[in-house]
């Protein structure tokens, strides 16, 4: 697995992205909240540039105590990446789809930071390149 | 440095199979960018009373819808205009990249739809005359659609007759949701001069008549809205075969656009089958009405139906019983944008794409 240095921890922001080329592919690296992501800029749809899409949150409708449709709530906001084509809608985190997140993804890869672990799996899943962080720097494994 | 980069890398190459693209937006960029092209009467009755459509919206069309703008997130020009209102943008990220040949603009300013008439022509002389000098006189890959007054025949024609020489020109526009089923008398005319200058007439997803999309009212939401202007299409088709139009007109041709395809094999049995027993109220009907659609009428692939199995699709375009009647097209900068790369399944048969990229739209057409 190789390792790249693709930018300092300063660099990308809470809520920010860098895209980088790291052997040929394009690849986004998010800041979600303090922790680092990196997906594959490229939709499982049509082929857009996935990364370069708005990040926000998603609207769920129920109740999470009585099961019925009583409640709207906004979640996981600065957690959603929306494609700038047809809008699907992707976790950073993971980068599973909202509407079929086992069959439809990004692939994303590991990302460490420095000397600690921050690879909680959540950062391992689906196709991505693991990131580290070496001393402040974010380290993108592919 | 952690800015949002956009990728320009490989904008010079071409890639992908050669395609004529049958359905791109060109925007007018504000209603100023039409003045120059307006009389000094309707330049201040634009200033003075502004647009009167059938709905509320005076200023501009009612969106966002899906993303702002209801485009493609990324083709928001540089310089801060509005997305397919930059032809230098629009050659970087559409007509450069990839193979294209021919692109066929379809600009959606909401001509038709003015409840003045006399305003309408206007606007449509307007926007004819912005496009031939913005647009085809200064890209040669590119020809447009004539934007009519289509809800009154007489100025329609009038301007056909205007434009329909500039070789810029390939087709008349008209959007579905007309006053009337546009098979009906008030719209002959047009069918009458599209005909004799040999241009085929298209109808492209859009618009807000005044009637409701649904034969029983508005609905709630635009993914209501969105999936039923099937519908609308549905109806506009049967309405031009029974009532003969292409009986009347013989050498017209009508290519529908965006409105989808999976819905016209049934639609095409259905109306046979009616026909054997109902021929007798539409005496003027000679043929199935199923041989009249597949004779005149093409449809575009955009938004390309997705069935969960390749095969299924495949079916379909079995089921049209013609495999000339589908023409690629991306609608870019739409945001239901079809890129010419991955909307096909890759096992997508590799001879019917080829017809359906390119053989197919240069048939259509008459293109060299
Ligand atoms: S290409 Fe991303 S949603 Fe279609």
């Amino acid at each position: 697995m190789a390792q790249h240095r693709v930018a300092t921890v300063d660099e990308i922001r809470p809520g920010e992205r860098k895209i980088v080329q790291l052997e040929g592919r394009s690849i986004g690296v998010f800041n979600v909240k303090g922790t680092f992501y990196a997906l594959r800029n490229v939709c499982p749809h049509q082929g857009a540039e996935v990364c370069l899409g708005s990040i926000g949150g998603m609207t769920v409708c129920g109740n999470q105590e009585d099961g019925t449709l009583s409640e709207l709530r906004f979640e996981k906001a600065g957690e959603i990446l929306r494609c700038p084509w047809h809008g699907w809608e992707f976790e950073i985190r993971t980068g599973k789809s909202i509407f079929n997140p086992l069959g439809c993804y990004i692939k994303n890869y590991p990302v460490t930071i420095g000397q600690k672990d921050v690879a909680d799996g959540e950062t391992l899943r689906v196709e991505t390149y693991p990131t580290s962080v070496e001393e402040k720097f974010i380290i993108v494994h592919l | 440095m952690s800015e949002v980069k956009v990728e320009t890398k490989g904008s010079k190459r071409k890639t992908g199979l050669p395609f004529i693209d049958c359905d791109i937006h060109n925007e007018v960029p504000s209603p100023d960018a039409l003045k120059p092209y307006l009389s000094q009467r309707w330049r201040q009755y634009m200033e003075m009373v502004g647009t009167r459509t059938y709905h509320g919206f005076a200023q501009h069309i009612p969106y966002p819808k899906g993303n702002a703008g209801g485009t493609r997130q990324d083709a928001w020009p540089p310089n801060g205009g509005i997305p397919g209102s930059d032809l230098n943008f629009m050659r970087k990220q559409l007509l450069d990249p990839l193979n294209m040949e021919i692109g066929i603009l379809n600009c959606l300013y909401r001509v038709a739809e003015q409840l003045n008439d006399e305003f309408s022509a206007a606007l449509a002389r307007a926007v004819n005359d912005w496009q031939m000098e913005e647009w085809l006189d200064k890209e040669p890959r590119l020809r447009a659609s004539i934007v009519i007054p289509y809800e009154n025949a007489e100025f329609a024609v009038e301007e056909i007759n205007r434009v329909a020489s500039h070789p810029g020109f390939v087709q008349v526009l008209f959007l579905p949701r007309t006053r009337e089923p546009l098979g009906r008398r008030r719209y002959w005319k047009i069918y009458e001069a599209a005909e004799n200058h040999g241009l085929p007439i298209v109808i492209h997803f859009a618009g807000l008549g005044g009637n409701a999309i649904t034969s029983h009212g508005f609905p709630s939401y635009y993914i209501e809205d969105h999936t039923t202007m099937a519908q609308a299409f549905q109806s506009q088709v049967i309405s031009m075969v029974c009532e003969g139009v292409f009986e009347r007109f013989p050498g017209l041709r009508v290519a529908l656009l965006e409105g989808g395809f999976a819905w016209l094999p049934s639609l095409m049995w259905r109306l046979d089958q009616q026909w054997k027993r109902l021929h007798a109220e539409v005496p003027f009907l000679k043929r199935k009405p199923s041989e009249y659609i597949r004779e005149h009428m093409r449809v575009t692939t955009q938004p390309m139906e997705e069935p969960p199995k390749l095969e299924y699709l495949l079916q379909v375009i079995e089921w049209l019983g013609s495999n000339e009647m589908l023409m690629f097209s991306t609608d870019y900068p739409h945001w239901d944008y079809d890129s010419p790369e991955l909307a096909f399944p890759a096992k997508f048969p590799i001879e019917l794409k080829k017809k359906i990229f390119y053989d197919n739209a240069r048939a259509f057409y008459r293109f060299k």
